[in-house]
């Protein structure tokens, strides 16, 4: 598949096995140190620079965690985070600061990103402000250049959030994101609190500014459609695992991994006629607890393919048989053209 | 705004060289309170109060009657009992013939000091505290938590009368003792407030560019707690009054002779039957000080919270 103009294969990003658990169990000791919610566990992952990268999982797969992780919201329980060729997961808030200016982040709630005590055009100018970029009267020019760029009307720049819509509010998210210049930023959830005709509008914001000012997204949400539309490649989350990544085309047309095609299947199609034919796989059960995952692959004791091997092996996210080095899959009996998952699934109950 | 004529927007701006002034949440509530007839009211009568306060000198002077004045010829009967208001002494006199009016006048100025001051120090050791508690967590939290409940559990007139007799009776004991006994419940909602607001997304967003500590807890957690402190603290200045008045009725606030709202309602204990004034008076003044704070401090919550007072009572 051709690239998109701007899509480089320069690595802007690497996560290396970032592992992120959080202790459970507050009693008046603390809790115990063997319950932990293992919320990313081992995610290696690579965002190259000028592209978007979709990230795709269910509530609770851990794909904000890892967002957190990427930006050193959490500090890391193991693994590294690797900008720009600098490992940046063990710096203190001192030395990330450079880097902070150039990895930013749009937040999922309009309502709750944006302090309700704070001017908009204070709140847009805090990167500028906390990084000292810019004299006060240079910022309150650059903050409404970044109103206009984000299209909101820079007149407003004395309003508070309460008096924007959530629309308007998300761009003032996306506004604040933008003022330092940065290079990457990590979108968690960014339409998933908006209205379904609100969202077009912020998706192409963020599509215009990628192609203006040279960005790279790492975008996160769990709408399957959202993803496809906004992605050049796409990875999939399962319970702090990453099940499959692949370009979006290759993904969306032949998923490998079993849990990805049942996402797939599961997708409403506008066609009725086309409906019907579909085959929808139906999985059995609830993801399990992240406290106590399962041993082997994660999704084994749903998985219609399962065989003894996947309750006893992690299963490597590596290039399957048939497929490119950019199309890596943890499964060990992946999907192949043909397979009926449906009757096997309902058996696996 | 992208479909603007273009004399339209050299209008605007002429019109608005410093665009559009929004109006905050403490603006929208100043606005919902000046309209609540019962805060006007309340604030009117207190602002009325505090100006007494100020002028009883004043008061004193026009009388030819001083806060302490004993006046046995005039002003107690011949049986030694308090004389009735009069042209002399407008709302009476106590059973050593003081002025009454002019001592109640004076008792204000007391109360309203205790009120204030002790309310004032509770709130910044509650917030202090609570904000610790709340922003740092763990241990600290854990031992700055049971250290509030601790305090909110002591038998707390006990504990008064115990510290009065070991360092005496005064104003500062006073405001003290009733700052240490009220500081907690501030401390336990800033700390239930700082718990949540922490976990908000805009103060993961202050961090994601780079904040400080000092950044969040100040421009990020605090503007967003002030509001339930505003209404507590609201409603702690008639309580503080109330505790005060009880411990100078029980012989443990500011000692004699200085007019003070409760040790007049203590002197007056013997008296009540055959001077109906001398109760009534410095009573309905600690009533009309209390019910002013209270009643305000419920109009300041519901201007904050407006949702709050259509969810409890319905619509004033």
């Amino acid at each position: 598949m051709a690239q998109r103009a701007g899509v480089t294969d320069e690595v802007l990003l690497r996560l290396d096995g970032v592992v992120k658990h959080f202790p459970v169990g507050h009693g008046l000791f603390g809790g115990r140190d063997a319950d932990a919610v293992h919320a990313v566990d081992g995610v290696s992952l690579e965002v190259h620079r000028g592209e978007t990268l979709g990230l795709v999982g269910e509530t609770g797969s851990g794909k904000s965690t890892l967002a957190r992780c990427a930006t050193r919201l959490h500090t890391l329980t193991a693994g590294r985070v690797v900008f720009d060729g600098h490992d940046i997961s063990t710096l203190s808030r001192h030395e990330l600061r450079p880097y902070r200016r150039q990895l930013q982040m749009v937040f999922q709630d309009p309502y709750g990103s944006l302090n309700p005590h704070r001017r908009v055009g204070s709140i847009i100018g805090d990167p500028l402000a906390v990084h000292g970029v810019t004299a006060a009267v240079a910022r309150r020019r650059r903050v409404q250049e970044l109103m206009e760029t984000v299209g909101l009307n820079p007149e407003h720049y004395n309003r508070f959030p309460a008096e924007f819509s959530g629309g308007q509010r998300q761009r003032v998210g996306v506004a604040r994101a933008l003022a330092l210049r940065p290079r990457l930023i990590i979108c968690d959830e960014p339409v998933s609190a908006l209205d379904v005709s609100i969202r077009a509008q912020i998706l192409n914001l963020l599509a215009d500014l990628q192609r203006e000012l040279d960005l790279t997204y790492l975008f996160i949400s769990h709408d399957l459609s959202v993803v496809r539309q906004v992605s050049d490649r796409v990875a999939v989350m399962y319970l702090g695992k990453l099940a499959e990544v692949a370009p979006v085309a290759e993904l969306y047309h032949r998923p490998r991994h079993p849990y990805v095609a049942a996402l797939l299947s599961a997708v409403p199609v506008a066609d009725p006629d086309l409906a019907d034919r579909r085959e929808r796989i139906i999985l059995a059960g609830d993801p399990p607890s992240p406290i106590h995952p399962p041993a082997g692959c994660r999704f084994h004791p749903r998985c219609p393919k399962a065989q003894p091997r996947c309750a006893a092996e992690v299963p490597a996210l590596e290039p399957r048989t048939g497929d490119g080095a950019a199309h890596p899959t943890a499964c060990h009996f992946p999907v192949e053209a043909g397979d009926d998952l449906r009757r096997t699934a309902v058996v696996g109950r | 705004m992208t479909i603007t004529a273009p004399g339209q927007a050299a209008a605007d701006a002429a019109a608005a060289p410093v665009g559009v002034q929004g109006r905050g949440p403490w603006q929208l509530a100043w606005e919902r309170l000046r309209r609540d007839p019962v805060a006007v009211v309340s604030a009117a009568t207190l602002v009325l109060i505090t100006v007494a306060a100020v002028a009883a000198p004043l008061v004193a002077h026009a009388v030819g009657h001083g806060p302490d004045d004993q006046y046995h010829d005039i002003g107690v009967t011949t049986a030694g009992l308090p004389v009735g208001p009069s042209r002399t002494f407008l709302l009476g006199t106590d059973n050593l013939g003081r002025d009454l009016l002019v001592r109640i006048l004076y008792g204000a100025r007391i109360s309203l000091l205790v009120g204030v001051v002790a309310t004032v120090a509770a709130t910044v050791a509650g917030v202090v505290v609570g904000l610790a508690a709340g922003y740092l967590g763990g241990a600290v939290d854990v031992v700055l938590a049971r250290f509030m409940d601790m305090v909110l559990s002591f038998p707390y007139l006990l504990l008064a009368i115990a510290l009065v007799s070991v360092f005496g009776s005064s104003l500062t004991i006073s405001m003290l003792v009733i700052a240490f006994f009220s500081w907690a419940a501030i401390g336990r909602v800033v700390r239930g407030q700082a718990l949540s607001i922490r976990e908000k997304e805009y103060v993961e967003a202050s961090w994601s560019i780079g904040s400080g500590p000092l950044r969040v807890m100040f421009v990020d957690i605090l503007p967003n707690l002030l509001a339930p402190v505003l209404v507590l603290a609201t409603l702690l200045v008639p309580a503080a009054i109330v505790f005060e008045a009880t411990l100078s009725f029980l012989g443990l606030g500011v000692p004699p002779p200085t007019p003070t709202w409760g040790g007049m309602l203590s002197d007056s204990l013997g008296f009540y039957q055959v001077a109906w004034w001398f109760p009534l008076f410095p009573g309905l003044a600690l009533l009309a000080t209390t019910l002013a704070f209270n009643l305000l401090g419920d109009s300041v919550r519901d201007a904050l919270d407006p949702a709050a007072r259509r969810a409890g009572g319905g619509d004033r």
